[in-house]
């Protein structure tokens, strides 16, 4: 069924009774080509991908609890490529482009809303530091524009320009970056590689990964086994759980990170807004409630639910950037847990087990990532081949040494991101 | 969310700075070869469940082993870094 | 409508308010809605996303509709319930989501077309064309959305944080929370009491029952009065206990001022963390409305809530009442409504067995399938088995069950179980460890109940925290079965409403089942059902029903969302109370910092701490000519600068030397005592963590010092170091960052400066390069210290800080006297940058030490901290972009860091790029643009013409590679 607006006004006349289901609920089958482990916004993607660009369709994505019910319905739905090192540039600038088409590609609005984002900064050092990282968006081919105290003020006249503790020096400008609708870019996903023909398999899984001679040949789940000829782990969140069924150790530490939304409220921050000094980033949902985030609450966690002194730092960032933002009142707030790899960079690579592919370690960047990471990971899994843009996402940069992405240059190894 | 010091008792999570698994105790000699020496550093067990990982009691300065579950947050015990590598 | 006589509230109290500019007069005690509903008025709000006339449902913090605007300007709070503000005199009102007004609202044209805007209809339109999306598509959503405004003005108010500490934490003053309370005081447990309402008793305010005899309030008043007799107890009335955390951690908002105009001497919220040793849960239950066609016009109310204006407010809801429900409890509100002279017109109630023991017309085995009113209830239409009938009435009390209030048990992800018996969820044992629930938040619905299970939970308690109650004698009350049968929705032409504020039908929730949104999450989700203001306490368990209907499963099978924090909505100003301006993080001073303000030195950020930017002189209008003078003043003769903020870190111990050997790259322990040495830490990865000075005072006894970023940082790793890798080692560590006041004395003037001061003069011979020794300053002990950031003779002075500004004011006013004086960090930078010293600019984190040419700083003769990793095959490639220096040859001689390089004639895009630029200056001394950059394999290119871009700023340059010691590379201005 294609979706539009005169389809709506049809069935709008006709008591909307023509709605067909978005997807179908299959049975799982015995065998499949290819198995993802993770019915997440990566693993969706991927499979849309898998059928899309190379035609691979005898797929299933298993999901032990609900399609899309990860971190890709849990996070605060911004949208940017403003990296700064090799490796992440590239891939990012690519998301960026696949999602200014995700509507017309999956015909579902995911609400991609390029409104702007705008990185504060609070010193000569953080100017010099963000100089650098737009001038490499720019030589990316993506956009930037260096803001200084007066730029910002024009965007955002509500800040505290007078008594803040770190007073703004400037800014810098996205403006092709933004923020999307979280569940519908996992709905969107599901729907399209549901209609080419993978198999979603909601309440699913996956208890085992089955090794044979250093061959994959399939998984165990809770309903029943599953041979398959590649197995592709794309589970945030569970990565370390799920590697271990092959007997692996990850790079990675899961940490909970906690996110934020008031009352709705009539617009009022028209942009993204982020605040390094407080780790706070800010926005308003088309429904007018203000989405936020912070920082982690650093310590490793599984349990998608974070503490207060977190919260209050939040509040606290909130109030010293914005304070005419405090008299929203906070509804909700979820935690997601993150995949923090060393470096903060992500990995999608092969292992050293034929047939099983690795794709995790998102920290914080996940949301935004997801069609380049779907497109890339389709790409490795189908071809054998890095995709282009995502060739330095490797499992062993950490034993090389070499092409290691720390953004925040914080260290390449644990709990300093 | 609380943790226990053995020095000053249980005390806010505000007081204390994370540092993730206590893994990293286990510090290899620079005799080990580099690709152990990188997995010593970077892989880990990261359980969901029960787990022993660092916390620094910023106010008396002691570096804590804390036996803990990362799923439902419960805190059993803090030793000190110092009396486990004894 | 007041009714003379009833209510807990003294009406001849009068006190005034506006709504919608309209003068309401209500009296002490009144809520909004109270005062509101006392003068007949039924519309006070529009709905979200369909702009419906909407009244109060409830009398509680769970209202969904009567959302309104308190105060004005910047003391204007949007979206506050109508139920839970306490009024005072000449306090505004002002309903939200309605142009131009309450009456008529323009953009109720949506309702008109509801049929096209379903459950998830965004999803499927507004595609195209792309561009439209956020220029036209996503401004008239934004526009028509939301609720109440923020007024855009700075918060001018005051809030609060706080701790408390006890032993029990009570959660709701109702009847089981009142036992328990008292129960567990009486055994010695440090309780607190907390309710959210102004006035403590829960339901016993709003029912006409009686206790032991007396009436519910009086009983009430007797507990309350006990209790705030006792020491060991505290109450705290609006006070609402917002989350669960880890350890026994609460979060609560008590509104402390906002039942009085604002700028008074009270903050108008605290939020407070409650840490408890135990908690019972006794926050009641939340009454359910019912899902009938057109269920949701001003005057259709919750039937619990009725009863409350009418019992504590003394006010009757409309004039002709009708009650329509599925259960007993339904029937009180007629009770009590006739009792007190109102006309009950009709009680419906949907069990045709029902037994109904009024003097009213009574319909068993009823339903409502329709109502009239444009904005407020006229009509409603009842179907039976004698057919149907119209009943004119202007109030419809409903009352479809009670959902006991378990959210705070789940706020640790754990799932309330469904009991057939109440239809509905209850909390499990464990849920949140140390909280028990009690009374009608477990399930327990009948007064008498109540009491018991309050007791019970006080007493297990009590003897959890190892205090013996003593046997508590229960007072009599009520003990009515509750029986009820299921009634989720009533079908009928016209829409069902279940998530009032959301605008979610019932319609909408089989829709999304339809659509295969079948998960409780996706149905959520998809339809927005329990996301407004209220968190679906109105409407999630309704909702669940239809869906498990529509899926042909049953309700705990089909589970619930998932409740999270907050309870109650928290404004962020209560959360992040103190940081309004600066008191977001610490301001750190150093001991000259009057001295600086007091020269008008701009004071700026360097971490916490603010250090003096420049010092300008008359004449000189731009910082750079500022900075240029200073740079030359040092270069020629002394300048004075505070370095206290550098990290001092005093390492003692036996094994000292060896613990420093281990955490820097280069050999400590070979340092003679009165000498200093360079330091470089790596991180275990391998790279640059800090660098600093290491000075020796004795075998076992050094001084370190560290960046003023990573003074924090650098302590918690050698602490790590010490104890978790090297507790083989004897050695100790204190930060003495704020006991030495430590200034640079720099310049070739400097020694002649220093000798004037110092009770013995010092020399070539006596204090060389590098070396330090005790000094005596003016009859002060200090330290000195031959060392240099800026590659002049230089010294740094440490006193103890006390003496610090006395000694900044000295040797600043004898530099002027040798044609010198105090500079800045515009200077400090130009200086460094001139000598190629490196900062954090430099070591950002991602450097080694093989990028600033500093490998061979890492010795091979020892372990060390970050050894092994820095000699990973990636990390010391020739390619790595390598530390070197820029000069400007071409035509533009303005450099900018963070600009990238390129090949001369290469494109400046990515796969072109060469490396960036981390620190630039005008040098006066070289008199010239100079940079610091990285740059792949730059040590080999020395010589080579290169381009800097900075597409940002709009700069290119032309740049010749260099050795990044630009200045007196010899360093032959050192030694002096």
């Amino acid at each position: 069924m294609r979706y539009s607006g005169f389809k709506v006004f049809t069935e709008g006349l006709t008591g909307n009774k023509g709605w067909k289901p978005v997807w179908r609920d299959p049975k799982p089958k015995s065998e499949y080509d290819i198995v993802l482990i993770g019915g997440g916004g990566h693993g969706l993607s991927t499979a849309y991908y898998l059928a899309k660009n190379h035609g691979l369709t005898n797929i299933a994505v298993l999901e032990k609890g609900y399609i899309g019910g990860g971190n890709v319905g849990r996070n605060t739905t911004i949208v940017r490529a403003n990296y700064s090192l090799p490796g992440n540039s590239e891939f990012y600038s690519h998301s960026l482009k696949l999602w200014e088409n995700l509507e017309s590609e999956l015909n579902y609005n995911v609400m991609h809303s390029q409104r702007g984002l705008i990185n504060l900064f609070h010193s000569d050092g953080q100017r010099d530091a963000f100089a650098r990282r737009g001038n490499a968006m720019i030589n990316q081919g993506d956009d930037a524009i260096l803001l200084d105290r007066e730029g910002v003020r024009q965007h955002l006249p509500y800040l505290d320009f007078d008594n803040i503790r770190f007073p703004v020096y400037g800014g810098l400008l996205h403006p092709r970056g933004g923020t999307a609708r979280h569940d519908a870019v996992a709905w969107g996903y599901a729907r399209g590689a549901d209609k080419r023909g993978v198999d979603l398999i909601q309440n699913c899984e996956v208890t085992g990964i089955d090794i044979e001679g250093g061959q994959v040949r399939g998984v165990r789940t809770s309903r029943g086994v599953i041979r398959a000829k590649k197995v592709a782990m794309v589970a945030a969140g569970r990565s370390g759980q799920v590697a271990a069924m092959a007997g692996m150790r990850l790079p990675i530490e899961s940490h909970i990170l906690q996110a934020f939304v008031t009352e709705g409220l009539k617009p009022v921050i028209h942009h993204v807004v982020s605040f390094g000094m407080g780790h706070f980033y800010i926005s308003q949902s088309d429904k007018g409630g203000l989405v936020f985030g912070g920082d982690l609450d650093f310590y490793s966690s599984y349990a998608q639910r974070g503490n207060l002194p977190m919260k209050e730092h939040v509040m606290e960032a909130a109030m010293t950037l914005m304070p005419m933002i405090g008299k929203a009142r906070v509804l909700r707030s979820w935690g997601g847990i993150m995949d923090m790899s060393p470096d903060g960079s992500p990995i999608i690579d092969k292992t050293h087990i034929d047939g099983l592919f690795v794709n995790c370690g998102w920290n914080y960047g996940g949301f935004k990532a997801v069609p380049a990471s779907g497109w890339a990971y389709a790409h490795l899994i189908a071809t054998g081949e890095p995709h282009e843009t995502a060739k330095r996402y490797r499992l062993d940069r950490f034993r090389t040494g070499r092409g290691i992405m720390d953004e925040e240059g914080t260290g390449s190894q644990h709990n300093l991101h | 969310m609380r943790l226990i010091c053995p020095h000053c008792g249980e005390r806010d999570r505000r007081e204390f700075t994370y540092q993730g698994a206590a893994e990293i105790l286990d510090r290899p000699s620079r005799e080990v070869g580099n690709d152990d020496w990188a997995d010593y550093l970077h892989l880990r067990e990261n359980p969901a469940g029960e787990t022993k990982d660092m916390w620094y009691h910023d106010p008396c300065g002691a570096w804590i082993v804390v036996h803990r579950d990362t799923v439902t947050h419960a805190v059993h015990s803090g030793e000190l870094a110092s009396e486990v590598r004894k | 409508m007041r009714i003379a006589g009833k209510g807990l509230i003294d009406a001849s109290k009068r006190v005034s308010f506006s709504f919608d500019g309209r003068r309401i007069e209500g009296a002490e005690g009144d809520t909004v809605a109270s005062a509101l509903l006392a003068n007949d008025v039924r519309l006070v709000a529009r709905s979200f996303k369909y702009h419906r006339p909407r009244g109060v449902l409830t009398a509680g913090s769970e209202e969904p509709n009567a959302l309104v605007t308190t105060g004005s300007g910047a003391g204007a709070e949007p979206n506050v319930r109508a139920t839970m503000v306490e009024i005072h005199e000449g306090l505004e009102v002002k309903s939200q989501n309605r142009w131009p007004s309450l009456g008529f609202d323009v953009l109720s044209v949506n309702d008109l077309a509801a049929p096209f805007f379903g459950a998830g209809f965004y999803y499927k339109t507004f595609m195209w064309p792309g561009a439209l999306w956020e220029k036209l598509y996503e401004p008239l959503i934004r526009r028509a959305a939301g609720l109440g405004a923020l007024s855009g003005k700075n918060n001018a108010d005051r809030y609060e944080r706080a701790y408390a500490f006890c032993d029990l934490l009570v959660i709701g003053a109702g009847p089981a929370g009142l036992m328990a309370a008292l129960t567990a005081a009486r055994a010695g447990a440090d309780v607190i009491l907390a309710d959210e309402d102004s006035r403590m008793g829960g339901r016993l305010l709003a029912e006409s029952e009686e206790i032991d005899g007396k009436q519910g309030h009086v009983w009430v008043a007797e507990v309350l009065a006990e209790l705030s007799g006792m020491e060991n107890v505290r109450l705290m009335p609006r006070t609402t206990v917002t989350g669960a955390y880890d350890q026994g951690t609460y979060g609560a908002l008590e509104r402390v001022g906002l039942h009085k105009a604002a700028g008074g001497h009270l903050p108008r919220e605290c939020f407070w963390r409650i840490v408890a040793r135990r908690s019972i849960l006794a926050a009641g239950a939340l009454e359910r409305p019912i899902a009938f066609p057109d269920n949701d016009r001003p005057g259709i109310m919750n039937a619990g809530a009725v009863r409350a204006y009418l019992n504590r407010w003394g006010v009757a809801a409309g004039k002709r009442v009708a009650v329509y429900g599925n259960n007993d409890g339904a029937h009180k509100t007629a009770r009590d409504l006739m009792a007190a002279g109102v006309e009950v017109v009709a009680v419906i109630d949907s069990r045709i067995d029902a037994s109904v023991a009024l003097d009213a017309p009574v319909i068993t085995g009823g339903r409502v399938i329709g109502t009239k009113g444009r904005l407020g209830l006229e009509e409603i239409t009842v179907a039976s088995a004698s057919g149907e009938r119209q009943i004119k009435a202007d109030c419809l009390a409903m009352s479809g069950g009670w959902n006991p209030t378990v959210h705070l048990a789940c706020h640790m992800n754990g799932q309330p179980v469904w009991d057939e018996a109440i239809q509905s969820f209850t909390p499990k044992p464990g849920m949140i460890p140390g909280m028990e629930a009690a009374g009608a938040a477990n399930g327990v619905f009948s007064t008498a109940g109540c009491l018991a299970d309050g007791a019970r939970a006080g007493e297990a308690a009590a003897a959890d925290l190892g205090k013996k109650a003593a046997k508590t004698k229960m007072p009599k009350a009520s003990d009515g079965a509750y029986a009820l049968e299921p009634l989720w929705v009533v079908e009928g032409k016209g829409r069902q409403w279940l998530d009032f504020q959301n605008d979610v039908t019932v319609k909408d929730v089989r829709l999304a089942a339809k659509e295969n949104y079948r998960s409780v999450e996706h149905m959520k989700r998809y339809t927005t059902q329990g996301m407004a203001p209220d968190q679906g306490k109105n409407s999630n368990v309704g909702a669940l029903a239809v869906l498990a209907d529509a899926t042909g499963r049953g309700i705990p099978e089909t589970g619930t969302t998932t409740y999270r924090p907050p309870f109650v909505p928290v404004s962020i100003a209560a959360m992040g109370a103190g940081a309004q301006g600066k008191g977001f993080a610490p301001q750190r001073f150093t001991t000259s910092h009057a001295a600086s303000v007091e020269r008008g030195a701009p004071m700026i950020e360097a971490g916490m701490w603010y250090r003096p930017s420049y010092f300008a002189r008359p004449g000189e209008s731009t910082w750079r000519q500022a900075c240029d003078r200073e740079v030359t003043m040092v270069r020629e003769a002394v300048g004075i600068c505070d370095v206290s903020t550098l990290g001092k870190i005093d390492v003692q111990g036996p094994d000292a030397a060896a613990f420093l050997d281990f955490v820097y790259t280069n050999t400590i322990s070979t340092l003679p005592v009165g000498k200093v040495r360079y330091g470089l830490m790596l991180r275990e990865d391998g790279h640059v963590m800090d660098d600093g000075t290491c000075a020796r005072f004795g075998e076992g006894h050094f001084v370190i010092t560290t960046t003023t970023a990573a003074a924090a940082l650098v302590m918690r790793h050698l602490e790590f170091v010490a104890q978790g890798l090297r507790p083989d080692l004897d050695v100790q560590l204190v930060s003495v960052t704020e006991q030495w006041a430590q200034f640079g004395v720099v310049g070739p003037k400097s020694r002649d400066l220093l000798n004037d001061l110092l009770d013995a003069p010092i020399s070539d011979e006596t204090l060389p390069y590098m070396g330090h020794q005790a000094a005596q300053v003016m009859g002060v002990r200090g330290r000195l210290f031959r060392i240099s950031f800026s590659g002049e003779h230089a010294y740094e002075l440490a006193v103890p800080a006390r003496y610090g500004e006395a000694l900044y004011r000295v040797l600043v006013a004898r530099a002027e006297m040798l044609g010198g004086g105090a500079y800045g960090m515009e200077a400090l930078n130009v200086l460094r940058i001139e000598k190629g010293h490196i900062t954090h600019a430099e070591i950002h984190g991602r450097t080694t030490a093989f990028d600033i040419g500093f490998d061979k700083m890492i010795s091979r003769e020892k372990d060390c901290i970050g050894q092994k990793m820095a000699a990973r095959e990636g990390m010391v490639e020739e390619s790595r972009e390598q530390l070197v220096g820029l000069k400007p040859v071409g035509a533009v001689k303005q450099l900018t860091a963070g600009a990238h390089i390129f090949v001369e004639d290469a494109q400046a895009k990515r796969e072109n790029d060469q490396g960036y630029v981390t620190s630039v200056c005008y040098s006066p001394t070289v008199q010239s643009f100079l940079g610091l950059g990285f740059l792949k394999n730059g040590r080999a290119r020395y010589g080579e013409r290169v381009r800097l871009v900075d597409h940002l700023r709009g700069v290119e340059a032309i740049c010749e590679v260099v050795n990044p010691v630009f200045f007196d590379p010899e360093g032959g201005r050192l030694r002096g």
